[in-house]
């Protein structure tokens, strides 16, 4: 880095200053270091035998051959797992169903005791001295497998004869929920004068963090410890279910680091089998045990996102307004419950249901559904995805059907009061929807459109316009609400910050940055409220023994929840450092100011800058330590009150070229509110990634599985990734309205991309082609075939 | 996934004679593409060791190979599976057909082949021309071994099921 980069760092930085990111310096010069980049004394290598069929039951395991291969230090399968009474993984979040019973949670180990259950399922671990000896004797270890039948697909896996998965759930439903009011819902379709329907599939999705999963186990025999280095969202969540569920050893036996993590998208916030095993298994050959995922593992065992198939309802009266929206999804859970996995299609979906939309009733049923495929959980937007596409598809249908304009039929059925109860339990605290509409059509010219389309038309090229205008719930959460509804945990977020005796901050946070530019905008809040450069500022995360506790980083909720809890630190901070500052002072507390880093005393120019203060506080020389206590440190836990609702409207403009079946996005709009921003380049970058995502699940991307429960998209050469020249240039807008529930105004902007961006995409696709029946991924050959049955139909009809 | 393939082949040699050739152990295995081992457990069972390799994957798959609806000397149906391992499995069977005609005799065939595991997940792309390419060097030593270069040989015909469409996206 330059000195004049350097000097960049070295200012007070205010709160909407598009500070550079600090951890650059260290992530473009090499110096990140992530798990892999660990190495322990005597460190061994695993490697997963993985099944290589969908549903099997295992006869036998025969690991003697193997065993005696070179450099092999132990084999473990689920018998020695069940020896050790190492518990399952489990899933935190108990939903109910319609009928009162509690979900049928099918037993999920480590290691595979007696069944597989999708491709890739944990059969046996090799731990050696090298990893291709572990490859090696993994080969020479011979399974007996008797294979069952497959129930791989989502739509027939709840049939009457389709093979089981778990004994404990018949029909392969883990559950059927429902939210809302059925009987309002009903009387509001009794009178409606017109309904609109649409049948969707919400493709599957693998998530492809730029760094796989990791792990390494070691444990100290001397203190009867063990230490997880890990790639985790969330390390104290981490260690809470591996200490209090699967049992490896008491909480404060058990130290996870998460160092820096590169990329997670929610697949790191759940506990696997893999780190589980590592952590155990340490323990078992009393070395070090290391495991890297290959990218061809992390297709098989990442918990996957989407995979619904559903079919809505939306009512409407003689004016166009909406009277109730019904709707049924069937939700694929894979083969076993993962660690957040049902909560994912009921409580961050249904809740979203009413959009930025008024509608008077809601009914949504949920069938959560087992198949022998990789387990589904949260990704980047996680049930609020799916929920936004199906809001923005009808909406769009809907307008189509009454001849309306798009952007003026949702106006008119935009909530504009708040706050808003929806039908689905939120309560929208603020908005400003016809705000982001009007801004994004003024930025995506959509006067200009019909020339455009015309113009285009002339070219031989379709060109269509789609607008999705998304709400999501971020901040999660308000721990009284979430555990009413069944989650195992709270979902606050603490903070503690340490003032140095030279007056440099430490901040420990129990959020965790694995992309998202933590250490600046934490750092960025600091230097604004303390007055002090920001690279006085140092951001500590991802360690148990550092961080007391803390809930982690998904859902958008770090700086929500997580920069609420630095500000509350910060307010203890500042109070005491008032106090000592009227020491230092000899004036009164009442008359003491705290501006640009001084506490000065009012009307007049005696003062003393913060970092003098800091220092006075540990030296402890001129204030009575019977009334204040030495020293400058305060933690802080904050629990939000609500959820925040970040929402705006996102419109893509594309142009198909049916004969090819190319699809160019020539033109995508984003106008999203986000309450305050702290950094908005850091907002910005953001958005682009949460774009370029919802991008590839609309025309790129889409996990398959053939009936065999095989899967057929396991690398980049069956499963295409958005690259650069699939992805246009971003037209980015903000508008603001400051979020009423948390001290510094914030929703939220993790998500939003991946939320809006599918529904706009499709959106602009099916006004583009002329038929609602356009699916994700809406690859060329799709498209080109939806062209070129347009176009038999058309010369049948000459 | 799933796989079919069909093929025919003119032989130059009496069905009587192909019909031996199929049922001994050391023209298949020699015939066999990457055939290490095959012994005779029974007059119907065999046991093989067979390398095999599908793009990136490559494995050692040990099974069993089976004959059984013998009506010699018209027709049989092989049939045989094998565990690579790591890389998955893979099993499959083909009824084989001897039909005389002028000079010799018509071998075809109607073969299904399973995949599972990594050779599915990395190798799918490749798997029907694989399969073509071990059929077609399967009858091609098979015609050699009995003496008779093929007298016409018609394509083998390969077809993959199942490949989904998202598969081929991008």
């Amino acid at each position: 880095m330059t000195a004049t980069d350097a000097s960049a760092f070295s200012t007070v930085t205010p709160i909407g200053a598009a500070v550079r990111r600090k951890e650059d310096h260290r992530f473009l010069t090499g110096k990140g270091r992530y798990t892999d980049d660990f190495s322990r004394p005597g460190q061994t290598f695993a490697y997963f035998l993985r099944s290589p069929h969908a549903h099997a039951a295992i006869r036998s395991i025969d690991v003697s051959a193997a065993r005696a291969m070179p450099g092999v230090v132990d084999i473990l399968t689920g018998a020695d797992l069940a020896e050790d009474k190492i518990g399952d993984l489990i899933c935190g979040w108990m939903i109910h169903s319609k009928d009162g019973s509690p979900m049928k949670m099918g037993s999920h180990p480590a290691l595979a005791k007696g069944k597989v259950r999708y491709v890739g399922d944990h059969v046996a671990v090799v731990i050696a001295e090298s990893l291709h000896q572990a490859k090696d004797a993994a080969a020479a270890i011979a399974v007996d497998y008797e294979e069952l039948p497959v129930a791989a697909g989502l739509a027939t896996a709840q049939e009457a004869g389709a093979p089981q998965l778990h004994d404990i759930a018949p029909r392969n439903t883990a559950f059927e929920w429902e939210l809302g009011d059925r009987a309002a819902t009903e009387a509001a379709f009794a009178k409606a004068v017109r309904v609109v329907s649409l049948d969707l599939v919400n493709n599957r999705l693998a998530p492809n963090a730029m760094e796989p999963r990791a792990a390494i186990g070691e444990y100290d025999a001397g203190d009867e410890a063990y230490t997880l280095w890990t790639t985790t969202q969330n390390p104290h969540v981490a260690r809470l279910v591996l200490s209090a569920f699967v049992g490896i050893a008491p909480e404060h036996k058990l130290r996870v680091i998460a160092p820096d993590v590169g990329g997670g998208f929610g697949s790191k916030i759940f506990l696997y089998a893999e780190e589980t095993v590592c952590a155990w298994a340490s323990k078992r050959v009393g070395r070090p045990v290391k495991w890297t995922a290959e990218r061809s593992e992390s297709f098989l065992s990442d918990a996957h996102g989407r995979d619904h198939l559903t079919h809505a309802e939306l009512a409407l009266d003689a004016g166009g307004r909406i009277l109730g929206f019904r709707v049924h999804t069937r939700a694929n859970m894979g083969a076993y419950l993962s660690t957040f996995a049902s909560s994912i299609p009921t409580y961050l979906y249904g809740t979203l249901l009413s959009g930025q939309y008024d509608m008077p009733a809601i009914y949504c049923e949920v069938d959560a559904v087992y198949t022998n495929t990789a387990p589904v959980d949260a990704y980047r937007g996680a049930g609020r995805p799916e929920a936004t596409f199906l809001v923005e598809r009808i909406m769009e249908k809907a307008a189509r059907e009454l001849g309306e304009d798009p952007a003026e039929f949702r106006r008119k059925n935009f909530i504009t009061k708040f706050p808003h109860q929806t039908p689905v339990i939120l309560n929208y605290d603020t908005g400003d929807y016809a705000a982001s509409l009007d801004k994004a059509m003024q930025m995506a010219d959509i006067a200009g459109f019909p020339a455009r389309k015309a113009e285009a038309a002339r070219r031989g090229r379709l060109r269509g316009i789609g607008y999705s205008a998304y709400i999501e719930a971020c901040g999660l959460a308000p721990s009284s609400a979430v555990g009413s509804l069944g989650a195992g945990v709270g979902l606050w977020e603490s903070a503690e910050v340490r003032v140095n005796p030279t007056g440099n901050v430490e901040v420990l946070t129990g959020s965790h940055s694995h992309g998202q530019g933590h250490e600046t905008t934490f750092a960025q809040l600091v230097s604004a409220r303390l007055g002090i450069p920001i690279d006085q500022v140092t951001i500590v995360h991802g360690d148990t023994d550092k961080v007391q506790f803390g809930m982690g980083t998904y859902g958008s909720r770090s700086g929500a929840v997580g920069m609420s809890a630095i500000v509350k630190a910060l307010d203890k901070v500042e109070a005491k450092a008032r106090k000592i500052a009227a020491y230092l002072l000899e004036a009164s507390e009442g008359d003491i100011e705290f501006k640009d880093g001084k506490f000065t005393v009012a009307g007049t120019d005696r003062a003393v800058p913060f970092a003098e203060v800091a220092l006075g506080a540990y030296t402890a020389h001129k204030f009575p330590t019977s009334e204040i206590e030495p020293g400058l440190k305060e933690g802080a836990f904050y629990d939000p009150i609500n959820f925040t609702f970040p929402a705006g409207c996102h419109i893509c403009e594309v142009e198909v070229d049916p004969e090819t079946g190319v699809t160019d996005i020539v033109k995508f709009t984003a106008v999203d509110d986000f309450g305050v921003v702290i950094n908005p380049m850091i907002v910005e970058g953001q958005v682009h990634g949460g774009i370029a995502q919802g991008i590839g699940q609309a025309l790129l991307e889409g996990v398959t599985y053939d009936s065999d429960g095989q899967l057929v998209t396991g690398s980049y050469m069956d499963y295409t990734m958005p690259r650069a020249d699939d992805v246009p240039r971003f037209d980015v807008g903000l508008t603001e309205t400051r979020c009423t529930t948390n001290p510094l105004g914030i929703k939220g902007c993790g998500e939003a991309g991946a939320i809006a961006a599918p529904a706009a995409v499709i959106n602009a696709m099916t006004d583009a082609l002329g038929t609602e029946d356009v699916p994700m991924p809406a690859t060329p050959a799709t498209v080109w075939r939806i062209c070129e049955a347009q176009a038999a139909a058309r010369r049948a009809a000459e | 996934m799933a796989l079919e393939m069909t093929g025919s082949y003119d032989l130059a040699v009496p069905r009587e004679e192909v019909w031996r050739a199929l049922n001994d152990v050391a023209v298949l295995k020699r015939c066999i593409p990457g055939c290490e081992e095959l012994e005779k457990v029974s007059d119907t069972e065999l046991k093989a060791k067979v390398v095999a390799k599908v793009g990136p994957v490559k494995a050692t798959f040990r099974g069993t190979v089976t004959l059984s609806d013998l009506t010699p000397p018209e027709s049989y149906r092989i049939s045989g599976e094998g565990e690579g391992g790591v890389a998955g499995f893979a099993k499959g069977g083909a009824v084989v057909r001897l039909a005389e005609i002028e000079g010799g005799t018509t071998l075809t065939y109607e073969a299904e082949a399973q995949i599972g595991g990594k050779l599915a997940q990395l190798g799918q792309r490749l798997v029907a021309g694989t399969a073509k390419k071990l059929a077609d060097g399967f009858f091609k030593d098979f015609a050699a071994a009995v003496g008779g270069a093929p007298a016409g040989a018609s394509a083998a015909d390969a077809a993959a099921e199942d490949g989904g469409e998202a598969a081929k996206a991008g």
